[in-house]
């Protein structure tokens, strides 16, 4: 890994240059808070933000998607044929200041569509041609927990460029091949003063003080699955609060189900993968009219044990979950996945209790 | 990299009314490519997509034998949007198929041992696709004693009513049809509930004996427990699950019970891996 | 507010004990600021995490339709008018219910409150004697005045004291009357624009929906088993974030409100991209107002006007 720096001055003259190459991503604010949108020339990043309201996992799987299309008409050839739409757009694109939270999701999800049996190609191609330059998170939120989630606000294992904010410079860390492209193509090449990489340890060791919600994951691996299914202590009170909305699934960077719908517009015909949300009934709701997961709990309890059960047992590799505490913030009733987390991780079947910790 | 989203185009050849009251039809479909056939290679007890452009996908599962050869066939009953659309289409209409999706009934190993076919009502369909498998001349010798305990509601509401009666009539196949109750006094075959008749005839549950059973759950719920008195294990009770679907390989996130999806991890599953995961199907 | 809180547990513990109620719905405290949580207390340890103050912002009438319980339920003005309505609608019976009538001072608005603040609030604290809201975090603190902090739909709240109740926690509030405020000055604004401005207004306003229907699933009045944007036979609108497919679940689900719709401000309070919801419903809300003077849920015995027809119904808008 090569440290380079880069001014501020510089910063916003590279970005410039990436529009020739890139389409660039960035954080921008949308009223009283941050999305990520396309940047026009000309138009420049936040880079200080906390983090966006919603994750930025749509820039590679967007929340509407059309992922086939054919002719409803039977004088063209693809009359009735499904096939890839041909207006398919894979050019080479950069997010700009991701947060490691964020980025750190991605390898989770992609172990959902990238399989040894089936590949998603537009996950997959939209992915492989993405830069993600990381901003390190200096001001973590109280809702944050990644630390005790196999994320960190310094954690650079899946970005390409990682930038630290040292006052009127970054200190940018190189890390992949895709990294030093977009670098030379913005032309950020200055070499770092003495003491770059302690400065980035110090910052670092900092930031991660200022997290000081955690969730406890030691023991969900031994927990059995069915007792978990089963401890009504853990899911009756949130259940009760639950209202069934999408929020917590739509807001998440690692929430990954879809719904496939089909559409006609004119002659042509459409078929578009939607998010879907576990909260909704109709999520698993058979044409029978039975409900596998008829119950707001069935549905609540799936959420929290396919994140921090059921992805623990089948990757053996932590939790669906790189606590970035965006649901956390945003459920309107205030469902915590932490306080869950804790309580699932602490249970014990034999008296059915747990330790329940508030955050 | 291939698309796993593609359906193959076919042409459907014949459609048939197998019930009275014209609630399923069995579809024959033909592939526009006659390479695609060889790329859908199936085995019994898989499902596939049947993708109508313009209404959306429904998984149903296949009714033919690989050992059917230039088509694939599917038994449909008319309950949702995308269901209904179809039992209205006519012979020569375009549509398309993605699959095969998930996995099959064991048959390595059920070789050597003998089978116990229960189905009731329409869940009759990968039923038929393994029947037709078994008693191919190729496959008959691999399998011991081969009971078919089928039933329904009524004699017209049976599927496959010609087949039914051409196995009954075979001597290397134990075929016992039932339905609820006749107005017929010369029906020919049993009266009474699926679990009844599998007490009355099913061989008792040994090393060598299998059951899979597919059916309503009512059918499973009472079959259950007449199959533990028989003495049939857990793991030797085979099970064909039905979950709503979309993509049909494990991505969208909805059929899952438990860590394992209905769509990609089975359908079938063994009665002993069913009750490892919650009951959410 | 915190007599409020003790007043509720006392009231609570002795419906509990006396076998008057299967379980009591209040709040408990939340895990972030300006967010407390809908929750049922069925015994004493339950009751002692029953918490009020004015981050109770979601309407409990919620999570009362068609339970089939006794129930004790906490009731601000608006929650109390949307119970009526659960009545008159047959969602729940009246002597299903024991309400804890609660004299509302309003509640904070956390969208704007997170806006002022000048990084994540850890904190919020209210001064009732002052009438300030400090909320503070990381290197800032801010006290505004609570009026400047109230959520919209409280700030012109005119039925701040529940309309029926078993039970008071405290005496009634000063209402504030139509003279003092105009519950109407938002809609007017709206309704003051051209078509163009209109359009780009509304535009704008749903730009960032991600269709999560927190909005609706927040709203009591959203019961259906089956909402028309769920159902599948017929379709009646598409399932991606299409502007129109978007803007027709919002108009839709407005004009299901009308009539029994008492401004509760739960859809906005749940909004996570901060929509205000209410520039639908407040409009269908004044026009109630205005050509049947009618007020959603002020009696457990008369039907919403819209479910409802008389001979004498204004008609001059058909044209």
């Amino acid at each position: 890994m090569k440290v380079i720096k880069i001014d501020k001055n510089e910063w916003a003259d590279g970005v410039e240059k990436l529009h020739d190459n890139y389409r660039l991503i960035g954080a921008v604010r949308e009223k009283s808070y941050h999305i990520f949108a396309t940047l026009k020339p000309g138009q420049k990043p936040e880079m200080e933000y906390v983090n966006s309201r919603i994750s930025p996992k749509y820039v590679i799987y967007p929340q509407s998607e059309i992922i086939l299309e054919c002719s409803m008409d039977e004088n063209d050839e693809d009359y009735k044929v499904y096939h890839e739409p041909g207006d398919k757009n894979y050019e080479e694109k950069a997010v700009l200041g991701v947060r490691p939270c964020d980025a750190d999701s991605l390898p989770l999800v992609r172990r959902n569509f990238d399989t040894d049996e089936y590949k998603d190609p537009y996950w997959l191609q939209a992915f492989e041609t993405t830069t993600l330059v990381g901003l390190a998170c200096d001001a973590p939120c109280p809702s944050c927990f990644c630390t005790s989630a196999g994320s960190g606000p310094y954690n650079d294992q899946n970005l390409d460029i990682m930038l630290v904010d040292n006052g009127d410079h970054y200190l940018a860390e190189i890390l992949t091949d895709k990294g030093e492209k977009l670098a030379g193509a913005a032309g950020w090449d200055k070499d770092t003063e003495q003491g770059a990489e302690d400065s980035i340890e110090k910052r670092k060791t900092g930031a991660e003080s200022k997290i000081t919600s955690k969730v406890n994951t030691d023991n969900l691996a031994n927990q059995s699955l069915l007792d978990l299914y089963d401890a009504t202590i853990i899911w009756e009170k949130a259940a009760f609060a639950c209202i069934n909305c999408g929020t917590c699934t739509y807001a998440c960077p690692t929430c990954w189900c879809f719904d496939v719908q089909d559409e006609v517009h004119g002659r042509q015909s459409y078929r578009i993968r939607n998010w879907d949300s576990c909260m909704y009934p109709l999520f698993t709701h058979h044409a029978s009219g039975h409900n596998p997961r008829g119950t707001k709990l069935d549905r609540l309890r799936q959420r929290f044990m396919h994140k921090l059960k059921y992805y623990v047992d089948k990757y053996e590799d932590g939790i669906q979950c790189t606590g970035c505490g965006r649901c956390v913030s945003l459920c309107p009733v205030n469902i915590d996945i932490r306080r869950i987390c804790n309580m699932m991780n602490s249970y014990d079947p034999e008296s059915c209790t747990c330790e329940v910790t508030a955050s | 990299m291939e698309n796993p989203y593609i359906p193959y185009p076919v042409r459907i050849d014949e459609i048939k009314t197998e019930t009275e009251d014209k609630s399923l039809k069995t579809f024959k479909f033909v592939f526009l490519n006659p390479e695609d056939e060889e790329k859908f290679a199936y085995r019994a007890g898989q499902f596939a997509e049947l993708s109508i452009p313009g209404l959306g996908e429904i998984p149903i599962g296949i009714a033919s034998s690989p050992t059917e050869k230039g088509f694939v066939k599917f038994t449909v009953f008319k309950t949702g949007k995308v269901t209904s659309y179809l039992h209205s289409m006519k012979e020569g209409d375009i549509m398309g198929i993605r699959g095969p999706l998930g996995n099959w009934y064991p048959w390595d190993m059920l070789e050597g041992k003998n089978v116990v076919i229960i189905g009731g009502g329409f869940a009759f369909t990968t039923l038929r696709s393994s029947i037709i498998y078994m008693l191919d001349p190729e496959n008959r010798k691999k399998f011991k004693d081969i009971h078919v305990i089928y039933g329904a509601r009524s004699p017209g509401m049976l599927l496959y009513k010609d087949e039914l009666e051409a196995w009954a009539g075979l001597d290397d196949l134990n075929m016992h049809i039932t339905v609820d109750g006749t107005d017929d006094p010369d029906w020919p075959h049993h009266t009474g509930f699926v679990p009844t008749i599998t007490e009355q005839e099913a061989p008792s549950g040994t090393e060598d004996t299998y059951a899979i059973v597919c059916g309503p759950p009512i059918m499973i719920k009472f079959t259950q427990p007449v199959l533990d008195k028989l003495g049939y294990t857990e793991d030797r009770i085979i099970m064909s699950l039905e979950n709503r679907m979309k993509c049909g390989i494990g991505m969208c996130g909805r059929c899952n019970i438990g860590k394992e999806f209905v769509c990609k991890d089975g359908p079938v599953f063994t009665l002993k891996q069913l009750n490892q995961t919650p009951k959410e199907y | 507010m915190k007599s409020y809180t003790e007043k509720i547990k006392e009231i609570s513990k002795g419906l509990l004990e006396e076998g008057k109620v299967d379980m009591v719905i209040g709040y408990r405290k939340g895990s972030v600021p300006l967010m407390h949580q809908p929750f049922f207390a069925q015994n004493q340890q339950e009751i002692d995490e029953f918490v009020w103050d004015s981050n109770c912002g979601l309407n409990l009438a919620n999570y009362v339709t068609d339970r089939q319980e006794k129930i004790g339920i906490l009731a601000t003005g608006c929650n109390s008018r949307n119970i009526a309505t659960h009545i008159v609608e047959g969602k729940i019976k009246r002597e299903q219910l024991y309400i804890i009538g609660i004299p509302c001072k309003g509640m904070l608005d956390r969208h704007k409150l997170a806006a002022m603040a000048d990084g994540p609030i850890t904190t919020v604290e209210e001064d009732e004697e002052k009438g300030t809201v400090t909320i503070s975090g990381d290197g800032f603190s801010e006290t505004v005045d609570k009026t400047e902090a109230l959520q919209q739909n409280c700030s012109i709240c005119v039925h701040r004291n529940p309309v029926i109740y078993d039970e008071l926690v405290a005496d009634e509030v000063k209402e504030q009357t139509r003279d003092e405020v105009d519950p109407y000055a938002g809609v007017k604004e709206i309704e003051a624009m051209s078509p163009e401005e209109k359009w780009a207004h509304f535009d704008d306003l749903l730009s960032a929906c991600i269709r999560c229907y927190a909005c609706r699933n927040a709203c009591p009045l959203c019961y259906c088993p089956l909402c028309f944007v769920d159902e599948s036979k017929p379709q009646w609108v598409g399932k991606s974030i299409d502007p129109t497919d978007v803007r027709t679940f919002h108009f839709l689900r407005a004009y299901h409100c009308a009539g029994r719709c008492t401004d509760c401000g739960a859809c906005v309070r749940a909004c996570p991209v901060g929509i205000n919801v209410r520039d639908f419903t407040k409009k269908l809300e004044k026009d109630c107002f205005e050509l049947y003077g009618w007020e959603a849920g002020m009696s457990t015995e008369q039907r919403p006007p819209l479910d409802t027809y008389k001979p004498d119904d204004p008609e001059e808008f058909i044209k």
